[in-house]
């Protein structure tokens, strides 16, 4: 299993009248209801809460992209794990992802992403989304009906430009390169590995297959409304004849909280889901899905954004989260058993851990990561013993790492050899 | 009106073709055009009626070859073509419009007479269009229409909202099209065409609704004064769908051309 501990970074001071007030917290967010100054904390409480998990034994902490965004005020990843890949020693750095069709030329992830895996020591796991339509097209202007044709251009330059080793032109539609040739390169060989973030289109199943990447679903809804399209992925994935099943060719993103009881997780978290699923969600419908965006097929197959549900996540209470699998919280007993439900039902060996939700103060998410730590991801780690060499998924650092911050005390004049 | 096929590089074409006269080509706007369309059956009262679906129009495939501003108004080139026809009227509504006047600034010997109505294709700073693509269905008529109830009720007449299919009917047929129509339209629909239009040679008319909210009748006067011996007809108590809340007094200007 490879736990990552994740945090959206949600802006933690949307007023209580947010949603009646405001259409949405993404693309068209009230500029005032950021305050710079309070971000100053904000950003760095966040990145010390993703160095802590790395001292609790996290297998990776995690970063994503997102653009005017109330919920996630990261719209550079690459920044943030800069940071994480300076201060932390064991855990994967996942950036799931930069969305590479808005990188101009794309060779800019290939350069930005080669930089983390050095200054890391190898410990990249890259993650390319098409995007939400919200980020993709709305904020960032792309049309909707060329933004994958464009993805996939952007995907086959940055894999040559990891992988070949002489300058080569590159004369794609989106961009015409004469010399591709970048500097510096990953230190994993081939390539660090790729993760797919997806929303239930046959093609990224496909893409994901035919690729070894591995296929992540980033939903806010939880495992159970998760079921079927995981189950979906799992049969394209035999339909292919894909070699295996291994379960790390796929992720999942869970909500959890985790309390000593489960009436504790009630009181310690229920205001901050409900800030979460309030306010952070309140996305206007008419940015979830530009015409375009989502192929025929897949509309056909019945894959609709999930930041427009018809009943919206407003009125959700703690019962309805949790009973509705939303959110795994509880005691660490429960949480456990949920967990395995997840893991065993959905078949994924890679699970993105949202354990900062909403509002949360530091405190009680250092409470909840370290319950999950000690008491519930020991518990779980051996759930897929017949998959656990399986590393084709996940990072492989160098053995050899320094140490930041290794120069001598003082300044003093050199000594000559 | 009658539907038909023919032949492009890109894509089979439908069209709806009726009427007897002058040929006459009608490009629809993003919205898509229906065999009931009301200017359509006031045209072909005086004039032989082409009136092609754009690729993904009609209940027709996306075509992804389509990208851009060119090769959409080639595409429509081929189409005239196709058709066997030789310099017809060229009329168009909104984005059809858009394509319309590219056609006529690219090769302006080949479009001699152009009707406009409510086009696409220029921005102005102080009067921006409003984003289309982030409307909801019931936002749409009261930037459509003059007349908005009147507009909400034509614009859902006849659908079958009880339908369980009807959701998902819907969100593939606006895929289809808008998907298409983005690719000039979105995010801001405007492609160069302010440069271009000094070009066109055609005896042109441009026709707008007074009360039009999608395109205000501001960007009419930018049209007149970009194309030369041009004139301007402003149609009142009439909306961006003044092609269909006053069809009479378009294909009357549109005559005023032929």
């Amino acid at each position: 299993m490879k736990f990552t501990w994740f945090n959206l970074m949600p802006w933690p001071y949307l007023p209580d009248d947010f949603r009646e007030k405001n259409r949405s917290v993404w693309v068209d967010i009230d500029q005032r209801l950021f305050d710079p100054a309070k971000s100053h904390e904000v950003y760095n409480t966040y990145m010390d809460l993703l160095e802590y998990a790395d001292t609790l034994g996290f297998d990776g902490i995690g970063v994503n992209e997102h653009h005017q965004n109330g919920y996630g005020i990261m719209p550079s990843p690459n920044l943030i794990a800069a940071g994480l890949a300076r201060r932390t020693k064991d855990a994967a750095i996942v950036v799931l992802g930069n969305s590479i069709a808005l990188y101009n030329p794309p060779v800019r992830v290939a350069e930005e992403f080669a930089m983390l895996d050095c200054i890391s020591g190898g410990r990249l796991v890259a993650g390319f989304p098409v995007g939400t339509s919200m980020d993709t097209n709305y904020c960032y202007g792309q049309i909707p009906a060329l933004t994958r044709e464009k993805y996939a251009e952007a995907h086959e330059l940055i894999i040559r430009a990891w992988t070949e080793r002489d300058p080569f032109a590159f004369n794609g539609r989106y961009n015409k390169l004469r010399r591709v040739n970048i500097w510096p390169r990953p230190i994993q060989q081939p390539h660090p590995p790729i993760h797919i973030p997806g929303g239930g289109s046959v093609e990224t199943y496909d893409f994901c297959i035919d690729n070894t990447y591995s296929y992540s679903y980033l939903s806010f809804t939880g495992y159970i409304r998760a079921k079927a399209l995981m189950q979906g992925y799992w049969d394209r994935v035999a339909a292919r004849n894909a070699p295996d099943t291994s379960p790390y060719r796929a992720g999942f993103a869970q909500t959890i909280c985790v309390a000593d009881t489960d009436a504790e997780a009630e009181r310690l978290y229920a205001e901050h889901l409900h800030y979460f699923y309030n306010r952070c969600l309140h996305v206007y419908p008419g940015f979830a899905d530009a015409p375009g965006y989502r192929t025929i097929k897949t509309i056909q197959a019945g894959a609709l954004s999930q930041y427009a549900p018809p009943k919206g996540f407003g009125e959700l209470t703690w019962k309805d989260l949790t009973e509705g699998g939303h959110v795994i919280a509880g005691s660490p007993e429960t949480v456990r058993q949920r967990m395995e439900e997840m893991i065993k039902g959905l078949n994924v060996g890679n699970i993105f851990c949202l354990m900062h939700v909403g509002n949360m103060p530091a405190e009680k998410c250092m409470y909840s990561s370290k319950l999950f730590a000690e008491k519930v991801m020991p518990k779980l780690r051996g759930l897929l013993p017949e998959c656990e060499g399986d590393g084709r998924f996940w990072c492989k650092p160098l053995a050899k790492r320094v140490t930041a911050g290794s120069l001598p005390a003082a300044a003093r004049v050199p000594e000559h050899a | 009106m009658e539907t038909k096929t023919v032949e492009t590089r890109a894509a089979p074409v439908r069209y709806l073709e009726g009427g007897a006269g002058k040929p006459l080509v009608y490009l629809h706007g993003a919205g898509g055009l229906t065999p009931g369309d009301p200017l359509l059956a006031a045209l072909a009262a005086s004039h032989h009626v082409f009136a092609p679906f754009l690729p993904g129009y009609g209940e027709t495939e996306d075509c992804p070859k389509l990208r851009d501003m060119l090769d959409y108004t080639l595409h429509t080139f081929d189409v005239i073509e196709a058709l066997g026809l030789k310099d017809p009227i060229l009329v168009g509504h909104s984005m059809g419009g858009m394509i319309a006047a590219e056609m006529a600034a690219i090769a302006p010997h080949d479009v001699s007479r152009l009707a406009l109505i409510a086009p696409a294709g220029l921005w102005l700073d102080d009067h921006p269009i409003p984003d289309v693509f982030s409307l909801l269905p019931f936002e749409m008529p009261a930037y459509l229409f003059h007349d908005a109830e009147a507009g909400a009720a034509l614009m859902t007449a006849g659908l079958k909202m009880d339908d369980p299919n009807f959701l998902q009917d819907y969100l593939v047929r606006n895929a289809r099209q808008m998907g298409m129509a983005g690719k000039l339209l979105f995010p801001i629909p405007e492609r160069g065409l302010a440069g271009r239009l000094y070009r066109i040679k055609a005896k042109t008319v441009i026709v707008w609704g007074q009360s039009d909210r999608l395109i205000p009748p501001v960007y009419g006067l930018a049209f007149e004064a970009a194309i030369a011996g041009s004139r301007l007809v402003s149609v009142p108590d009439a909306g961006h769908m003044v092609i269909i809340e006053k069809p009479r007094a378009v294909a009357d200007a549109i005559a005023s051309i032929a």
